[in-house]
């Protein structure tokens, strides 16, 4: 006489405990405090939200030639159209700029396959991304080799320019950055890691336009006589020492994290400085630091807006001097807007691509 | 006999060559001696440079009259004060810009980063796209964002925003009430500076009470009654000394109140806006590394949601808060720097600028320019040392 317990169906859920109304109940009206910031939160979305979109895009003009069709009272893209050349490639000679474009999608080909995990070889591109490939991309844009019509360097600018800074900084920071936090871990060595520190505090403390000011005021003084470098070459030596400072920063953490049963199983296995740190320590600490590294670019690709003080042309220069034409007079917000959103869709891109190297390379546990 | 045979059987002495002590004695040498060359060559260069260009060294040029005017200063100063004082006034508002950046970069930041956290979606979503907006864009884009094209296009002094008749907002800057300080108002500032001490005799007596009978005391209100009570009651006696002088529009532009400079109006806006993106991160992130657990154990003790916030969270929070929020203000001074590119007298812009390129002294000029954000900076990061070695963890 078993009896077997057969439970009813469930019953479906209250209808306000699911479905939008609940969502909107849970999360936006769930006690006085929620609700009168959620009256708030809709106050000034309704008051900034329609006047804005509607000046961005419905009553903004984007075709035509002058100011003349800029009438309709939105912002007045034709502008940013009519300048866009400039805002790119600066003043490189327009029928060069092929040049420029040359070397973007270069980039943008060998970066590319970094991004795919199982790839052979992936050292190696990376490698000659870092060490060659900015060597062929220089005298690309310089020309006057391989029969390339000459551009000299007080002709670059725009977005080129901001993107060769930035590039080059990084690049040439992150030998110099690594060196420098070595040189701040040797213990052994307290004269050299007094240097380091010395080095290290110093430009980490003075404000880059006092470092940009430097090199475009002192360095002709520290040369010698007849040497000259040209204001492109100064600012980028003022930056790279700059931001080395702020990569040995980066690199110490990297340095740090790693276990200290590392170093000792490298000094087990007889190897000598360089190399235990060459095979052992950096190749660990370098993958650690990858998202700071790439933190500290997106600092480094902001800060290179500064070089307008020295009187070097990159995309807010060349909004800003664009601004003063009086062929163009009141489209001051749209030039800035526009730059804002140049300089805005990379750096998000970067720190999102951060943030997913951060949860990839996180393999701990978490909460 | 047996000596040479011994001899021979011990290892060779490893060359001096292989011990890293002598090893690392030669590399500092060598380094040092690498070091001390390059700053040789670099002076040497230097002062046959300037002498082939007629620059004289030394800081006498700091007694010689300026000859230029300055748009805003704290100190009485005119073209007729020396290019020290240009120094003493440029340095004063770069201190001015940067108080004023870290006081509201931090009020923004707090609130924004509370807000982050919230369980309000519209809310948590709005602070997220604060965050992403503006730190995502370079500082000196928004100031000049700010400055020409915000402040430039605002109404003329006649057609001012305004706020009850007090606040101003035009394009000549903004006009705030200034408040003037009467006759014997100086005993309400005794008052104040009583209450104060009073209410950290009173914080003090109140925690020694608790550790020794673990009786509590309602700290917070008595103080913040002893600090409000306290100072308003000595004003009114004292027959309320004080009142506001208004902005008012006489002619072409406001007279009287206190006046903001549009210049120092975008700086801050753009600095304050900007850090405090940063800083709310700093405090989310904060808030967030304290562990669930504490949470738990706090409510399975029974306190209510305001005291774990007050007691646990906060206070744990805050460790981990402040080391990147000196950053931050370090940050933010370093970057009060900007105010050049909108010609904001900060000290970069008169003293870096128009007196290095009225002297020609740039070595000079540089280096004490320099040594000034060095110090600066040291400041801020010492007593944030401190701070936070107070605040840290003390394990038994």
């Amino acid at each position: 006489m078993s009896q077997h317990f057969v439970p009813l169906p469930d019953l479906p859920p209250p209808g306000n405990s699911v479905g939008p109304v609940a969502w909107l109940r849970s999360n936006l009206f769930s006690g006085w405090l929620n609700t009168s910031l959620t009256v708030v939160a809709i106050y000034i979305l309704a008051t900034t939200l329609p006047p804005l979109i509607n000046w961005l895009f419905i009553s903004a003009d984007w075709v035509g030639e002058g100011k003349e069709a800029c009438d309709s009272g939105g912002a007045c893209w034709v502008f940013v159209a009519n300048r866009w050349d400039i805002f790119i490639y600066g003043f490189y000679p327009k029928d060069q700029t092929w040049r420029v474009d040359l070397i973007f999608a270069a980039l943008f080909v060998l970066t590319a396959p970094l991004f795919f995990k199982q790839l052979p070889g992936k050292l190696y591109l990376g490698g000659f991304i870092l060490f060659i490939y900015p060597l062929i991309a220089f005298l690309l844009m310089r020309g006057g080799v391989f029969g390339l019509e000459p551009v000299e360097t007080a002709k670059w600018g725009g977005f080129t320019l901001t993107l060769l800074l930035a590039g080059v900084g990084c690049i040439a920071a992150l030998p110099l950055g690594v060196l420098l936090a070595l040189g701040r871990q040797a213990t052994n060595m307290p004269v050299v890691k007094g240097m380091c520190v010395l080095f290290i505090e110093f430009w980490r403390g003075v404000p880059l336009i006092t470092v940009l000011f430097m090199s475009s005021v002192m360095l002709p003084l520290f040369l010698p006589e007849g040497v000259n470098f040209d204001k492109l070459l100064r600012a980028l030596i003022g930056i790279t020492l700059f931001q080395s400072a702020y990569m040995a920063e980066v690199v110490r953490g990297g340095l740090q994290a790693i276990p200290k049963g590392q170093y000792e199983a490298a000094d087990a296995l007889g190897l000598g400085y360089w190399r235990k740190y060459g095979l052992i320590v950096l190749p660990q600490a370098l993958k650690i630091v990858i998202p700071g590294i790439v933190n500290t670019f997106i600092a480094l690709f902001k800060d290179t807006t500064l070089v307008i003080i020295v009187g070097l042309l990159e995309l807010l220069g060349m909004v800003k001097a664009s601004l003063g034409d009086p062929a163009w007079p009141d489209v001051s917000r749209e030039g800035y807007v526009f730059a804002a959103f140049m300089f805005w869709i990379f750096c998000f891109a970067m720190s999102r691509y951060s943030q997913w190297l951060e949860r990839k390379l996180h393999t701990g546990h978490k909460r | 006999m047996s000596d040479t045979s011994k001899d021979s059987e011990q290892p060779a002495k490893p060359s001096r060559l292989r011990d890293p002590a002598f090893r690392a004695l030669i590399f500092q040498i060598l380094a040092t001696a690498a070091v001390v060359a390059f700053f040789i060559y670099i002076v040497r260069n230097t002062l046959h440079n300037m002498e082939l260009r007629g620059i004289s060294t030394g800081f006498d040029f700091l007694d010689r009259a300026s000859g230029f005017a300055i748009l805003q200063s704290l100190v009485p100063y005119s073209e007729a004060s020396s290019y020290g004082r240009t120094f003493i006034v440029g340095l004063l508002n770069t201190i001015l810009v940067s108080a004023l950046g870290i006081f509201f970069a931090t009020l923004i930041g707090f609130l924004v980063g509370v807000l982050r956290l919230s369980k309000n979606w519209l809310v948590n979503k709005l602070a997220m796209i604060y965050i992403e907006l503006f730190r995502n864009i370079p500082l000196l884009l928004q100031i000049l964002f700010w400055y020409f094209a915000i402040a430039f296009n605002l109404p003329s002094p006649r057609q001012s925003l305004s706020m009850g008749d007090a606040f101003f907002l035009n394009n000549r800057g903004m006009y705030l009430p200034a408040p003037q300080f009467g006759e014997g108002f100086w005993m309400t500032g005794l008052a104040i500076v009583a209450a104060i001490v009073g209410a950290i005799l009173l914080v003090r007596w109140s925690r020694q009470r608790f550790e020794a009978t673990g009786q509590t005391f309602p700290t917070l209100y008595v103080s913040l009654g002893l600090l409000i009570g306290l100072p308003l009651i000595v004003f009114l006696a004292s027959g309320a000394p004080l009142h506001w002088e208004l902005p008012e529009l006489k002619g072409f532009n406001f007279k009287g109140g206190l006046t903001v400079i549009p210049e120092l109006f975008a700086l801050t806006l753009a600095l304050s806006i900007y850090t405090a993106a940063f800083i709310a991160e700093t405090v989310r992130s904060g808030i967030q590394a304290v562990s669930h657990g504490q949470t738990e154990a706090a409510s399975a003790l029974g306190l209510s949601h305001a005291r774990t916030l007050r007691l646990v969270v906060i206070p744990q929070a805050m460790r981990v808060i402040i080391p990147p929020l000196t950053s931050q203000y370090l940050n933010l001074t370093k970057n009060s720097s900007l105010a050049v590119a909108i010609g904001y007298p900060d000290l970069v812009a008169v003293f870096s600028g128009t007196t290095l390129n009225q002297t020609g002294q740039a070595v000079e000029i540089i280096a004490i320019t320099m040594a000034v954000y060095l110090s600066l900076s040291l400041g801020i990061s010492l007593f944030m040392n401190w701070y936070n070695a107070k605040m840290a963890l003390r394990e038994r």
